[in-house]
């Protein structure tokens, strides 16, 4: 069966994506399920919880709420928070007990902002999903709701799905936005790490989008139809690879074209890399840039349609497995955890992946952004 | 940062005086603090030798529970099934839960004595019928023993997963002749101190004392089922102890950890009743308490005083002994009134002042940073009152940390007295999970 796993996890879910993409931009985020359930994000899920503190909250549903519909209990509790806490906006999103019972988070969020004065966005998570429809949904309608039209900063770039969810606190964020500036870029909003709601009013303003994670790409997609901003898909890992990445960022300001920054040999490959898309697409094409490796990529993650070429999605345990033993490949660079289904003479490189292995590897995660990355691969 | 805090909407403290007897606050959104030592149902499956946990849910469900196993360096004892919205509407949610059991059971390196299998909110709201999935798992392994447990928090009002985990633990366990010499601690987490009276009492009256605990082996846990007696002494446990009663005709001696010397005596004295013995003269160990108090409040002398409910099952009955030894008790965290209501009806009359927190309330999430500000020095007994109190100076204990009677009031204030010489770091004890687990992020 697909849904089967003897060992290995399974990613965040969509839940946590919300609230990981919305953790610091000032809004008040509620999620429908049972007391105690949050302690799933905030302990695994959620890396800057004890640090930094976010208007993150459960509605504490218990049976009777739910058997009985008491959608105004929770309309009531969020609007007194929201009194209290007076956020910039409130999300609500939901978990499998609200979808059972047909919860229509759109009549609540609309009662709720109507009653409270706030802006309130309703997600349709039912926990059943990754994190990256979460994180996505999430992105794309606090873009909707709150990115303002205005001059286009000269240079500006708008850093999309950045979430502590697939980079961890490596820093690799932070390189990011250095990098860009000493290109000379200037990063006129970063959604959403070391970030603030400043960023999502800001979001507008730039000339190109830089999409670090499949959970920017339908903010990217919103920004580029609505306000002719391109994107570029792709995290600038290594040297080379880094120098592609930047030289398609000035051909989308200057040409305004839209792109993946995939470039691969298109060689048989043997190594492997599992995980995210546009984190793994980048990785490949820093190995092939940077080492002159020929990579595939495994993605057990949503991911565009129509990008695959010769890469593989499969999710499923038992799916992973029977072709890492079929294609029995040199190496497979994946988050630690998978090394219970990678076959004994291949070896495997370690890159933790918060979203998949969450606080277990989580001091671990590199930051090769713009680095040699030659030592961490060879 | 109290005076602005009672303007809230939902204000996160109360005053013993003014609160309420059952829950302290009006319910709410709910804050997580980040104190981690609490344990969880996969921690306590896990107490079960060799047994293999298996949980069928969604997959934001499954998350926790398997970075649990896997905190724990015990990833190869616990599998999953992940439950996706067509399953809940197509008809397969029942067959789902038995094939995807049973494809694990045949992947696993090794066939386990028994199984732990946890359906979750959504299967018991849509009446799956767990008994006919069980029955179906045991016609086809004959060899394993599967135990029908519960990942269902939203029925926690119904059926606290907690107390009916530890329930559930001992469901594997087989029938066989009475052992009348035997005496199982139930529901525990931990061992229970072999200095207390409580054990000393067992053991020096020739009784075999076992705890799932120290169970080695899955034939160790079998023993258990030997008992002609059960002590339970955590609320949680009781259930429990009395279901073993039902099963198997063992005595369950329900006696609460006290934190009053007349309470402790009056526990101890319904075990002797029970085991047929007689009461050991109790005067040296209270006399050892109250010593180790007094040394203590030399100690600590008007430093304000923290204690939450995690750390112990009876925070009201601890605060009240604290305060008669002349403790400056300030803060209380518990959001509900449980067993030591007559502690709590005391501290109403004599102590009004002191002020009840909620552990859960929205308005928590600042109270760290206030605390911190404020500058004022508490030491804080449990890991929630640690956090939201900003002290480096805490007890670490859950759910009274194995102690018990007169040697725990000892031991606890000389836990407090260590808490208030050597401080801790905060920030990794507390969010280590599960405290006494091993854990592959934290090494306190």
């Amino acid at each position: 069966m697909k849904n089967v796993s003897t060992v290995i996890p399974c990613y965040a879910a969509d839940t946590s994506g919300v609230c990981s993409a919305l953790y610091e931009l000032g809004g008040l985020t509620v999620v429908h399920d049972a007391s105690g359930c949050n302690s799933t994000y905030s302990t695994h899920d959620e890396p800057r919880w004890y640090d930094k503190r976010s208007m993150i909250y459960i509605s504490a549903l218990t049976e009777m709420d739910a058997v009985m519909g008491n959608d105004e209990k929770l309309i009531l509790d969020t609007v007194a928070a929201a009194a209290d806490l007076r956020p910039e906006f409130i999300t609500l999103c939901g978990s499998p007990m609200p979808m059972m019972t047909g919860f229509d988070y759109d009549a609540a969020a609309a009662e709720i902002e109507e009653r409270s004065g706030i802006k309130c966005l309703p997600m349709h998570t039912n926990g059943t999903r990754s994190y990256i429809e979460g994180a996505s949904e999430a992105f794309l309608a606090a873009v909707k709701a709150f990115a303002k039209e205005g001059p286009k900063v000269e240079n500006g770039v708008a850093v999309l799905g950045a979430t502590p969810l697939d980079f961890g606190l490596s820093g690799s964020i932070g390189s990011i936005r250095t990098w860009l500036g000493e290109r000379g870029f200037e990063t006129v909003s970063c959604l959403a790490v070391d970030s603030s709601f400043k960023d999502l009013e800001r979001a507008a303003l730039a000339k190109v989008s830089l999409v670090v994670s499949q959970s920017g790409l339908a903010a990217a997609k919103y920004l580029e139809k609505e306000f002719g901003i391109p994107y570029v898909c792709g995290v600038p890992y290594g040297k080379k690879y880094a120098e592609r990445v930047e030289r398609y960022l000035r051909w989308a300001m200057e040409d305004n074209e839209t792109d993946w920054v995939d470039e691969r040999s298109g060689r048989d490959f043997d190594t492997v890399v599992i995980g995210e898309t546009v984190s793994a697409f980048s990785l490949c094409s820093a190995l092939y840039w940077d080492l002159g490796i020929d990579a595939a990529v495994i993605c057990p993650l949503p991911y565009e349609e129509g990008r695959l070429g010769r890469d593989l999605a499969m999710s499923a345990e038992e799916d992973i497995k029977a072709f890492l033993e079929e294609c029995r490949p040199a190496r497979v660079i994946a988050d630690p955890l998978y090394r219970y289904v990678v076959p004994k003479d291949t070896r495997l490189t370690e890159l933790p992946h918060f979203a998949f292995s969450g606080r277990c590897f989580g001091q671990r995660i590199p930051d090769l952004i713009n680095k040699d990355i030659k030592e961490f691969f060879e | 940062m109290l005076k602005d805090m009672q303007s809230y909407e939902r204000p996160p403290f109360v005053t013993v005086d003014e609160a309420p007897e059952g829950d302290h606050f009006a319910g709410g959104l709910e804050y997580n603090p980040p104190a981690r030592g609490v344990w969880n149902i996969v921690h306590t499956g896990m107490l079960i030798p060799g047994a293999h946990q298996i949980f069928v849910c969604a997959q934001g469900c499954l998350r926790g529970v398997i970075l649990t196993a896997a905190e724990m360096g015990m990833l190869d004892r616990l599998s999953w099934v992940s439950v996706s919205e067509e399953d809940m509407f197509d008809g397969t949610l029942e067959s789902d839960v038995v094939e995807g059991t049973a494809e694990i059971i045949q992947k696993l390196p090794e066939r386990p004595s028994e199984v732990l299998l946890f359906l979750s909110c959504i299967h018991l709201f849509a009446g799956a019928d767990f008994e006919e999935i069980i029955r179906e798992l045991g016609v086809r392994f004959e060899d394993i023993h599967f135990t029908d447990c519960y990942m269902t928090p939203t029925m926690r009002k119904t059926v606290s997963p907690d107390a009916k985990m530890r329930t559930q633990l001992y469901e594997g366990l087989r029938a066989c002749p009475i052992d009348p010499k035997s005496v199982n601690i139930i529901g525990c987490d931990r061992p229970t101190d072999e200095s207390s009276e409580l054990v000393r009492i067992i053991k020096e009256n020739g009784f075999v004392l076992r705890d799932i605990t120290q169970a080695k082996s899955y034939e160790d846990y079998q023993q258990m089922a030997k008992a002609a007696f059960s002590v339970t002494y955590l609320p949680t446990a009781k259930g429990a102890g009395d279901r073993l009663s039902e099963r198997f005709g063992s005595r369950n001696i329900y006696i609460p950890n006290r934190f009053d010397p007349q309470g402790i005596r009056e526990e101890l004295s319904k075990l002797c009743e029970a085991l047929g013995v007689e009461l050991p003269k109790l005067d040296e160990e209270e006399k050892k308490a109250m010593e180790a108090l007094e040394k203590a409040r030399e100690l600590i002398g008007d430093t304000a005083v923290a204690i939450d409910f995690t750390a112990v099952t009876r925070p009201y009955e601890l605060a009240k002994l604290l305060c008669e030894k002349g403790f400056n008790v300030r803060y209380i965290v518990n959001d509900v009134l449980g067993e030591d209501v007559e502690a709590f009806r005391w501290l109403k009359k004599n102590r009004p002042g002191i002020k009840i927190f909620s552990a859960l309330n929205v308005n928590m999430l600042n109270a760290a940073e206030s605390a911190e500000k404020s500058g004022e020095t508490v030491l804080a007994v449990g890991q929630k009152a640690a956090f939201f109190f900003a002290t480096d100076n805490f007890v670490n204990i859950v759910a009274n940390g194995g102690y018990y009677g007169f040697s725990g009031i000892k031991a606890i204030a000389e836990l407090m007295c260590g808490a208030f010489t050597v401080p801790k770091d905060r920030r990794t004890v507390i969010q280590h999970k599960g405290i006494g687990c091993y854990s592959c992020v934290y090494q306190d």
